[in-house]
């Protein structure tokens, strides 16, 4: 079911502003890509224009092919929210809505989508935090409001309302930057779960978070401040940490620039 | 935990989301409108029930109406509430738009009649009804009286209040301060005039005068004391607040007493806004009529003192001149009512702008 | 920086605008007041400073050992502001003793029961007066004047924070606030010579087709009315409600609707998701300023209501009164028990006034110790 992503071209602007320019690249399904460079390069911009979030900001735009299995995200007569159902996100700080218990936090996704009996969101909501590794923490507070959890059992609850919708894709813009070591590991261990049935993308700042999660890793670069961010170099984890084929790869890497 | 194709009935509809929709075209709301507006004309004037103002109105309710069906049949509905409510929400906005377009184009259209030399030099001392003549001379002056004193009462105080909620008050009675505070502003104006009338006018002031109560300008400065001293400790409060506490504490470091600290460094910081909470409380006062009414008497001539006799104020003169029987009152009274919405606007633009280039400033 | 400008990265709960502008406020201020670094300066500065205001600090304060006399001056200016403090919560305690003192009399001479006549008659020699009517009447065009007011205020908050494009909005929340300073006798002379019109013709209309309802019937003359009334006082707390609702709108943080968007909602669904659930307690509380605002209103009410008083649910009519409007309207030939009759049921609008506040308040602070907690 998980889908396969492919970016031609793709360039993003917020307003006049270039911020990403002629990415291409290819995510297949079922697989982790990391999105690892230096501050500014415009790696979350390309994540947001994934599942078109970032049109959300006004003047903000993207020029270029994006499909998803084929399909043109951007096409005139696509239904964006139908895109972010497919296409589910996790932003860097863990965001329940504030004023929800747990549990209409989980079911959120699905009540938008007209689910209204009580047994068929019960069970969603169960195997969401199932698979979100959070059920055994929360299974007897679930009317509890979910800014009463901690920082990464937030984070943990929103990537189960993510995945309660049962979306084809899940982005996570450095999911765990807010998170202590413990909650990052949680997460970390969530992400290898959840490959078997989703395709992943993640935009972290931790190489070691990359190396560890990711099957292929996307380095992204500016030349200067106010440069639009470009791809640079764009393998399998393994080779992209151990013998990269650009140079600035390997300068990143081994933290001689960044 | 591969059971995603088999998970029971999980968002049917989000199962396998189709990305593209059909959608209602652009053309089609127009159409709806047109559609509305005929439908409604001819139904509203083929019964003979009534007139334009009803056709609009049953106009934007086809509209909202067929613009959900033919959304809900097209797009699903979801997309139809989206519409819809959107729509609802753009209307609104429009509603509100009349009543401040009216009451503009009525203030400045009746207002401009009588708006002559001799209606701000002449008082209505002696100006019988048929006279067309008579001003609010008497009026302005009554006003900026009333309000200039009712400033030098509040704004010590008021400040003063907010330097205790802000930097000395700790605690329980700070905060019923705080709390009584956002009350105060609560309090309507007619309390206040009610309470100097009892106080003032009722128990103080027949000591002064021979027994017999004295209505006067300075009675309606203390009832707009009342009115406007939440609104400055409020306003002074969160301007304090802004003041960062590096500079507070890069004060104390250099020795400076704690009391020489909030004078000479954490209020001039705060002082444009506090500016600003002033105006508008000034701006807010000076439109008050209900006090005025209880306390200060009214009165036809001019009078400087605003210690001793009746005096009238421009909001006042507005209420009297509107109830009045003459022909001539009610241009005398639309002609104050763009006088004071003049002095209002400009002293709450000006305040607003103050603010707002205080901000950009920084 | 300006990997991702993303609302997310800033959205805490408002808090970060906040801090931000402090910091540059810190930064300005301290190069103004205290020029260089103040490690430095600071034996000048001190000296300077404590020398021209002569409270005996010697050039070079940081050295002095704290006199007496200085900690004196802190303690002065202390009870200063703690007095000017104090004098909130004495206004309002006097305003309570002096409106019982100066009611009670009035009390003792009515005649008839004060909370159930009718009638408003305390100039007489047996005096007799109730706020029955009164109390009605108030009730009955502020509860009228919200139901119009805040679905079409919320309308309008909606659209400033999340529909209109920026500039727009900023430029008509500017309006709508001026609309706010318009003083209310505004508003009561255009409600009488102008809005009377188009609403007595409204009423017409609605006795013709509709008189079968109850609030809808009577022989007329219409216009004067309740209805007149409440749409007047509609329009006069629109803008409260307006621009309170609008504040806590914006402050939904932009992470929370990003979250709702990013499930999948339309627009109205992250608004009914993440927005006005969020925002609830403010508009609660917006509604029940309004609420206070509507039912101390006086002028406007006084020139446009019919003046009748008596407990009629019909809203089309001539008449209608209410506790505030019948003050100033009887103020003027009230003798002595007249006076205290009117400071009577001024009192009785003060304790109204002040519960709906206090429960607003209350309502307010409560969501701000909530969000603090979410945060």
């Amino acid at each position: 079911m998980a889908k396969r992503i492919e970016a031609m071209n793709v360039t993003a602007y917020y307003g006049s502003f270039k911020a990403i320019e002629d990415i291409n690249l290819t995510v297949e399904p079922k697989t982790v890509t990391a999105l690892i460079g230096p501050s500014g390069c415009g790696k979350s911009t390309f994540l947001r224009s994934i599942n078109r979030m970032h049109e959300v900001l006004p003047g903000a735009r993207v020029n270029g092919r994006l499909t998803i299995d084929d399909e043109d995200i951007y096409d005139r007569d696509v239904d964006v929210t139908a895109v972010r159902r497919m296409i589910g996100m996790v932003f860097q700080r863990p965001n329940p809505f504030p004023t929800m218990s747990i549990f209409d936090n989980v079911v959120a996704g699905l009540r938008l989508n007209g689910v209204r009996r009580k047994s068929v969101l019960e069970e969603a909501a169960e195997r969401a935090l199932k698979s979100a590794n959070l059920w055994d923490e929360v299974k007897d507070r679930l009317g509890k409001p979910g800014a009463g959890l901690s920082g990464g059992q937030q984070q943990r609850l929103c990537i189960a309302r993510t995945i309660a919708v049962e979306p084809q894709v899940v982005l996570m813009d450095e999911p765990c930057s807010a998170l202590d070591p413990i909650s990052t590991l949680a997460i970390e261990d969530l992400m290898f779960k959840l490959k078997d049935r989703y395709t992943i993308i993640i935009v972290t700042h931790n190489m070691q978070q990359a190396a560890r999660v990711s099957d292929r890793t996307a380095f992204f670069s500016i030349e200067r401040t106010g440069d639009p961010g470009r791809l640079i170099e764009y393998d399998d984890t393994q080779k992209i940490f151990s013998n990269p084929s650009v140079k600035k790869t390997e300068d990143y890497i081994t933290g001689r620039f960044g | 935990m591969s059971t995603l194709t088999t998970a029971p009935g999980a968002a049917a509809p989000g199962q396998r989301p189709q990305l593209r929709t059909r959608r209602l075209p652009t053309l089609a709301a127009l159409g709806i409108a047109v559609a509305a507006v005929v439908l409604s004309a001819a139904l509203v004037y083929g019964t003979g029930i009534g007139g334009t103002a009803l056709v609009v109105a049953l106009a934007v309710v086809l509209y909202l109406a067929g613009l959900y069906l033919a959304s809900n049949v097209v797009e699903g509905r979801r997309q139809a509430r989206n519409r819809t409510w959107s729509a609802l929400i753009h209307s609104a906005f429009v509603l509100a738009l009349l009543p401040l377009v009216s009451v503009t184009w009525t203030l400045v259209s009746k207002g401009a009649e009588r708006l002559d030399g001799n209606f701000f030099q002449t008082s209505m001392n002696n100006i019988g009804a048929r006279d067309p003549n008579g001003g609010a001379y008497h009026a302005i002056v009554g006003t900026l009286e009333q309000v200039g004193v009712a400033t030098l009462i509040t704004v010590p105080l008021g400040v003063l209040c907010a330097i205790y909620i802000v930097e000395y008050g700790r605690g329980r009675f700070a905060f019923t301060i705080r709390f009584f505070v956002d009350v105060m502003t609560g309090i309507p104006s007619i309390v206040a005039g009610l309470f100097v009338l009892a106080f003032w006018i009722l128990i103080i002031s027949p000591i002064f005068n021979n027994g017999r109560p004295g209505y006067s300008g300075f009675a309606a400065s203390l009832a707009l004391s009342v009115l406007m001293l939440p609104t400055i400790v409020r306003s002074t409060e969160e301007m304090l607040r802004l003041v960062p506490a590096p500079l507070r504490e890069g004060s104390y470091a250099l020795g400076i007493p704690k009391w020489k600290t909030i004078l000479r460094i954490v209020l001039p910081t705060a002082l444009p806004g506090i500016v600003t909470g002033v105006m508008l409380a000034v701006a807010r006062a000076a439109g008050e009529t209900a006090p005025v009414l209880l306390v200060a008497g009214g009165g036809a001539a001019i009078n400087f003192n605003p210690f001793e006799n009746n005096q009238s104020s421009l909001a006042l003169y507005v209420y009297q001149q509107a109830g009045d029987a003459s022909r001539y009152a009610p241009a005398r009274a639309w002609a104050a009512a763009l006088t004071l919405v003049a002095l209002v606007l400009i002293l709450t633009i000006a305040a607003k702008l103050l603010a707002r280039r205080n901000r950009f400033g920084r | 920086m300006g990997d991702t400008p993303d609302g997310s990265a800033n959205a805490g709960t408002g808090g970060p605008g906040v801090t931000t502008s402090h910091a540059r406020v810190a930064g300005a201020a301290l190069s103004v007041d205290v020029p260089g670094t103040p490690a430095h300066r600071a034996p000048n500065g001190a000296g300077g400073r404590g020398g021209d205001s002569g409270t005996g600090h010697g050039p070079g304060g940081g050295g002095a050992l704290p006199r007496r006399r200085a900690f004196g001056a802190d303690r002065v200016f202390q009870g200063l502001t703690m007095a000017a403090g104090t004098m909130v919560l004495v206004i309002i305690v006097a305003i309570a003793i002096f409106l019982i003192a100066k009611a009670v009399p009035a009390l003792n001479a009515n005649t008839a029961n004060f909370f159930t006549f009718e009638g408003w008659f305390p100039n007489e020699s047996s005096p007799r007066f109730g706020i029955g009517a009164l109390a009605f009447g108030t009730l009955l065009t502020s509860i009228l004047a919200l139901l119009l007011a805040v679905p079409v205020a919320l309308g309008i908050a909606l659209y400033l924070s999340h529909y209109a494009p920026r500039r727009i909005g900023t430029a008509l929340g500017f309006l709508i606030d001026l609309l706010a300073a318009v003083p209310s006798v505004v508003f009561g002379l255009w409600g009488r010579d102008f809005f009377y019109g188009p609403v007595r013709d409204l009423s017409v209309w609605l006795n013709k087709y509709f008189s079968w309802i109850p609030i809808f019937g009577g022989d007329g003359p219409f216009g004067k009315s309740i209805l007149l009334g409440s749409l007047v006082l509609a329009i006069m707390v629109l803008p409260i409600i307006t621009s309170l609702s609008r504040e806590v709108f914006r402050q939904t943080p932009t992470a929370n609707e990003e979250a709702a968007l990013a499930l999948g909602a339309t627009k109205w669904e992250m608004i009914r998701t993440a927005v006005l659930p969020y925002g609830r307690p403010g508009v609660i509380g917006a509604t029940m300023l309004g609420l206070g605002r509507a039912l101390g209103e006086t002028i406007a009410l006084a020139m446009t209501l019919g003046i009748v008083s008596n407990i009629s649910f019909n809203i089309i009519e001539n008449g209608g009164n209410t506790v505030a409007a019948n003050i100033a309207n009887a103020f003027g030939e009230a003798n002595d028990v007249g006076r205290g009759a009117l400071i009577a049921s001024g009192l009785v609008l003060f304790s109204i006034t002040l519960i709906v506040n206090i429960t607003a308040r209350a309502i307010i602070y409560r969501r701000r110790e909530f969000t603090e907690s979410a945060a």
